[in-house]
């Protein structure tokens, strides 16, 4: 039982893995932009939600109708500065660009709020509460309501994207922006609007991320960027579900190797996704069909 | 140094119009003559100045070796890495596990650097499949995973790391000494080695793939094998600089030697001296030893510092402070290309030199 138990768990934080990496997945089907520093965003995001919490005293599950649209505005405002100077440049450019951001923001926040931990709702009945099964299996409310919300972003984002007019939009534009700019898009703004979809993604991955586990400086990089990659990965490039697949698959590995060995848990994530860059560096699921 | 007309004699048309090839614009004899005297006054060091200032400069050797193997990846071979730490981490553990079995750690250290350049044969095989950025997430992914691997073995010290043994009943002057030589060597055989590699084939081809890797395949420039090459000698120079780091602090822990921050100084240190030119790093580390000396009493704030200075000169000024220098005053300390010269025309420079 303890088995299922883990196995149940591994899907669960699938969704969570899922969450985490769908603006990654965005971010580069659009821009062709690798978002290094991806996962110390989604930290600055859960900070904001445990700021906002603490000031305005507001229901923690409801901080995020403010930290969404902050951090979307913050994707908005950096994709037209920043990152669109970088890409400009050149591919070379952005990924330094992005690796200078990620290791500028990691460190800021090291100073500013030092390398202690820090959660979100750790008070809260949904936070503690599970629904159990026997001895064995014992299930987290937290993490239910988190593989929802995965799964209603990645059906939002994906009904978004190939169906809306607006979608079909920032499609024409991930193609070619030059032909899309010709035909009348503002490609730079489209771009814009992605990076602030990506962000609002960010925003709600580092606020999940803080209320299932904590929160520390080096857990953008460490967890959320890495985490993210491998289920993207794993998942196989530019495909929605694929991702949410690839981030089961992930969550399903660290949970048998933690059942092994707590210790293993990190690395037995890992070794599965060296595992599929060896089998079928394609991913698990191969559409075409960028995201 | 000046190689004059060897090329420019095999090519017929070349001698007819009377152009001669050289590797300069001037003759840089005296750079050479400069950097060998620099070298030796470096190795005078020890008899010098206090162990405070070998300290330091230890530092600076392996941050410049740590920088010029970063500029052969990401420089010439457009190889975003930023899972070196890996190498660094490799080469200080391979150090600690010859020295619990008796080797001594100077010994240890070549055999360490060779070491990880056979380790990074089948990691390359494994990142090779992705490109620019999710290659870069990859050697990411792969130095966190070695870390792990490493963390599993209480022999070495697992989690925690250990001491490195091997120096009992040494005279800690002489210690100084010799971990500042082997720093001193390791960093001037790195510079020697990217700029032996640029003056070869290979560095033909890196040059190539630096400028337009499509057009530098489609002319039949062997574009892969020379990012494997470049790997594996990024890989032994970051595992030489680890055990050289791993000797200087005595001891070795797994989440400073495996720490992203030597990826992040490295590749901080190139970009500001100039990405893609052989001075760069020296610039780059100059650079960077000044402002962690500068603020070491505020922490992480030379990093931060350092990356927002890469970020401003990746965009505004792509070949760093050298670059600029350069420009501006035409010269050259370690010359890979080739100058025309022609009595009718003015000297010119062939492109993607």
């Amino acid at each position: 039982m303890a088995w299922v138990n883990a196995i149940i768990q591994g899907i669960l934080t699938g969704g969570l893995y899922a969450l985490f990496a769908c603006g990654l997945s965005l971010m580069f089907g659009v821009m062709k932009v690798v978002n290094l520093a991806h996962g110390d965003l989604a930290v600055i995001a859960g900070y904001i939600a445990i700021g906002i919490v603490f000031v305005t005293h507001m229901p923690v599950l409801w901080s995020f109708l403010i930290v969404v649209p902050v951090m979307a505005a913050v994707g908005y405002a950096l994709q037209r500065t920043l990152i669109q100077a970088a890409l400009n440049r050149s591919v070379l450019t952005t990924l330094l660009v992005m690796f200078g951001l990620s290791i500028v923001i990691e460190n800021g926040l090291l100073q500013f709020f030092s390398a202690n931990t820090r959660g979100i709702g750790v008070n809260l009945a949904l936070v503690t509460d599970s629904i159990n099964a026997g001895s064995q299996i014992q299930i987290a409310w937290l993490l239910i309501v988190i593989f929802a919300a995965a799964v209603a972003v990645l059906t939002g984002l994906q009904y978004f994207l190939s169906r809306s007019r607006y979608g079909r939009l920032i499609r024409a534009v991930a193609d070619d922006p030059e032909a899309a700019q010709l035909a009348g898009a503002d490609y730079r703004h489209v771009f814009g609007i992605a990076a602030a979809i990506a962000f609002g993604t960010v925003a709600l991955a580092g606020i999940a991320y803080g209320m299932y586990s904590q929160l520390d400086p080096t857990a953008g990089t460490d967890t959320i960027l890495l985490f993210a990659f491998a289920a993207v990965v794993i998942g196989g490039l530019g495909s929605l579900w694929g991702t949410l697949l690839g981030g089961i698959v992930l969550g399903i590995a660290q949970q048998v190797g933690a059942q092994l060995n707590i210790s293993y848990e990190t690395l037995a994530g890992y070794l599965v996704f060296l595992a599929v860059l060896v089998i079928r560096p394609q991913g698990l699921i191969t559409t075409g069909n960028q995201s | 140094m000046t190689r004059a007309a060897t090329t420019a004699a095999g090519n017929p048309a070349g001698t007819a119009l009377g152009i001669r090839v050289t590797r300069s614009q001037r003759n840089v004899a005296w750079t050479g003559a400069i950097a060998l005297v620099i070298v030796a006054v470096l190795a005078y060091f020890p008899y010098l100045v206090y162990s405070g200032t070998t300290t330091i400069l230890v530092q600076a050797f392996i941050v410049l070796t740590l920088a010029s193997m970063w500029n052969l990846l990401a420089g010439y071979a457009g190889l975003v890495s930023v899972g070196q730490q890996a190498f660094v981490g490799l080469g200080a553990y391979l150090v600690l596990i010859l020295a619990i079995h008796g080797t001594p750690p100077f010994a240890g250290l070549p055999v360490a650097a060779i070491g990880c350049g056979v380790v990074a044969l089948p990691l390359w095989w494994l990142v090779s499949r992705l490109r620019t950025g999710y290659f870069a997430i990859a050697t990411w992914v792969l130095a966190a995973t070695i870390m792990l691997i490493i963390e599993r073995f209480s022999s070495i010290g697992g989690g925690t790391g250990m001491p490195l043994p091997g120096f009992a009943g040494m005279d800690p002057t002489y210690l100084t000494a010799y971990t500042y030589w082997a720093a001193l060597a390791v960093a001037v055989l790195a510079m020697v080695s990217v700029y032996l590699i640029l003056r070869s084939r290979l560095g033909l081809v890196l040059t190539a793939i630096r400028d337009d890797e499509t057009a530098a395949r489609s002319s039949g420039a062997r574009t892969g094998l020379a990012r494997l090459l470049v790997f594996l000698v990024a890989a032994a120079g970051c595992g030489a600089a680890g055990a050289v780091l791993a000797i200087s602090q005595l001891q070795v822990q797994p989440a400073a030697v495996f720490n992203i921050s030597w990826t992040a100084e490295m590749a901080f240190a190139t970009i500001i001296g100039g990405l893609g030119t052989i001075e760069g790093p020296i610039i780059g580390t100059a650079v960077y030893i000044l402002l962690q000396q500068t603020l070491q009493s505020y922490n992480a704030w030379y990093l931060i510092i350092l990356g927002l200075i890469a970020i401003a000169i990746a965009l505004f000024a792509r070949r760093g402070l050298w670059g600029l220098a350069e420009d501006h005053l035409k010269i050259r300390l370690f010359p890979v290309g080739y100058w025309l010269h022609d009595t009718a025309l003015a000297p010119g420079r062939i492109p993607g030199s």
